[in-house]
């Protein structure tokens, strides 16, 4: 202490000058917007940049962190995203008539996994038993035929499509309403059809249109696509000719499920008339 | 003592309704009143020193309007001051040597001595109001002449009482 007091004393011209530089320059700083101005930006650009490089260090090391709570929130707002809610809400479209009693129910349905380029292609959709989809109902869309349910699940089906070759549709020509059936095309082109034993008699035209019978899952008249040749490779005995579908198979979204209400029905009554013969 | 007092009214009077209005060039102006600081008695004590260096600054800032600029300045002048002396001027001598006039130190130790100090309060001075080193040139331009004309105005000063003392 007695020390500390001797050097104070002794440099006593050093701490005076620090003492009353300091309080100068403290009120010059004060009073003088300028230099307050200055002062105080220039210590906060030091200040921040410092804070800047922390920050940018800090942030390098909580990167993992940061990664898995952006991970989290993903999941949580895709969970939020409409599409990954099952739609329950169903829209059936009914006609109640005192008249015509409906034949035909259609369901709503969204194409929730497709395929085109298989030998046997199938879709699947986000209607199931739950909302009285069965087994052997038709689908369509809004462009023409689609194919027909063969599983059925609670909340899902499976829908074998036109592009399957096993599928066969009873359709006929718009015009003269000539019977044949359609299946698809041997080359496996997803546009491409073939309408097959249709009566000799018939006089199609290229461009005309193919529809639907109506003796099978379907009501009748609903578009197939147009006939674009009438001379395909590997003609049988009656006429056979290629069809381009008016679907795009590629592009499906929505379809609708058929509900024919007279199909037991037919099918029963078939099927006694079998047993007759 | 009563002589340093009317130093002090009669030079913070000549700097501010004279000095205060010549300026050469817009870079050279005079700040006559550090000569109330290099005139003070050898035997002042630091204390004092600083202080009367801290209010003569004060008061210039006061007419100056700028609180601080010259207060630091002056406190910086005095430390270098105490510095100056303590290294040229030998301890014994200060019972004769009242104080660093020109007549009594002669002219070539007060020459460099006000040209020192003067330096010194200049630099500090304009670098200080200007706040900046991006217009050091200018500055130093500033600095350099007004401290020419300073330490002029001192030398006739000095020269005006040199021959009244002389003829005491």
């Amino acid at each position: 202490m007695r020390n500390l007091l001797i050097f104070i004393t002794k440099y006593n011209a050093f701490f005076l000058f620090l003492i009353f530089e300091i309080s100068s320059l403290l009120i010059y700083i004060k009073y003088n917007s300028f230099q307050k101005a200055t002062f105080l930006n220039s210590s906060n650009q030091v200040i921040g940049s410092l804070y800047a490089q922390r920050t940018q260090l800090v942030d390098y090391l909580s990167l993992s962190e940061q990664n898995d709570s952006l991970a989290r929130e993903n999941a949580a707002l895709r969970n939020q995203l409409k599409s990954s809610f099952y739609v329950d809400t169903l829209a059936k479209r009914k006609v109640t008539d005192t008249i015509y009693k409906q034949q035909y129910e259609y369901t709503e349905a969204k194409v929730i996994n497709n395929s085109v380029n298989h030998s046997y292609n199938y879709l699947t959709i986000n209607r199931g038993s739950k909302e009285g989809i069965e087994v052997g109902m038709g689908v369509i869309c809004s462009s023409g035929v689609v194919g027909k349910v063969i599983n059925v699940r609670d909340h899902l089906a499976n829908v074998q499509s036109l592009l399957n070759k096993d599928t066969r549709f009873s359709v006929m020509l718009a015009k003269n309403k000539e019977i044949g059936y359609i299946r698809w095309g041997d080359d496996q082109d997803p546009h491409k059809g073939l309408l097959m034993d249709v009566n000799n008699n018939a006089q199609p035209k290229l461009g005309e249109a193919v529809v639907t019978s109506g003796y099978s899952l379907f009501p009748e008249g609903i578009m197939v696509g147009r006939v674009t040749d009438l001379h395909p490779k590997g003609g049988g005995i009656s006429l056979n000719m290629e069809v381009t579908f008016s679907v795009d198979f590629d592009k499906l979204q929505y379809v609708d499920v058929v509900d024919n209400k007279l199909a037991k029905e037919q099918e029963g009554l078939e099927a006694q008339q079998k047993k007759d013969d | 003592m009563i002589i340093n007092l009317l130093r002090f009214v009669v030079l913070v009077f000549i700097q501010v309704f004279l000095l205060k209005n010549i300026t050469l060039y817009n870079l050279s102006t005079p700040y006559l009143y550090i000569l109330f600081i290099l005139l003070l008695p050898f035997e002042t004590p630091n204390i004092l020193l600083f202080a009367l260096a801290f209010l003569i600054g004060l008061t210039i800032d006061a007419f100056y309007d700028t609180p601080g600029l010259h207060a630091a300045a002056c406190v910086l002048l005095a430390f270098v001051r105490v510095l100056f002396i303590s290294i040229t001027v030998q301890k014994e001598g200060f019972d004769n040597e009242p104080e660093p006039t020109l007549s009594i130190m002669g002219f070539r130790w007060f020459f460099t001595y006000a040209l020192v100090l003067t330096l010194f309060h200049h630099f500090f001075l304009f670098n200080l109001e200007v706040f900046r080193f991006s217009e050091i040139q200018y500055t130093l331009e500033r600095v350099v002449l007004s401290s020419i004309f300073t330490v002029f105005l001192i030398l006739v000063s000095g020269l005006l009482f040199y021959r009244r003392k002389e003829r005491k």
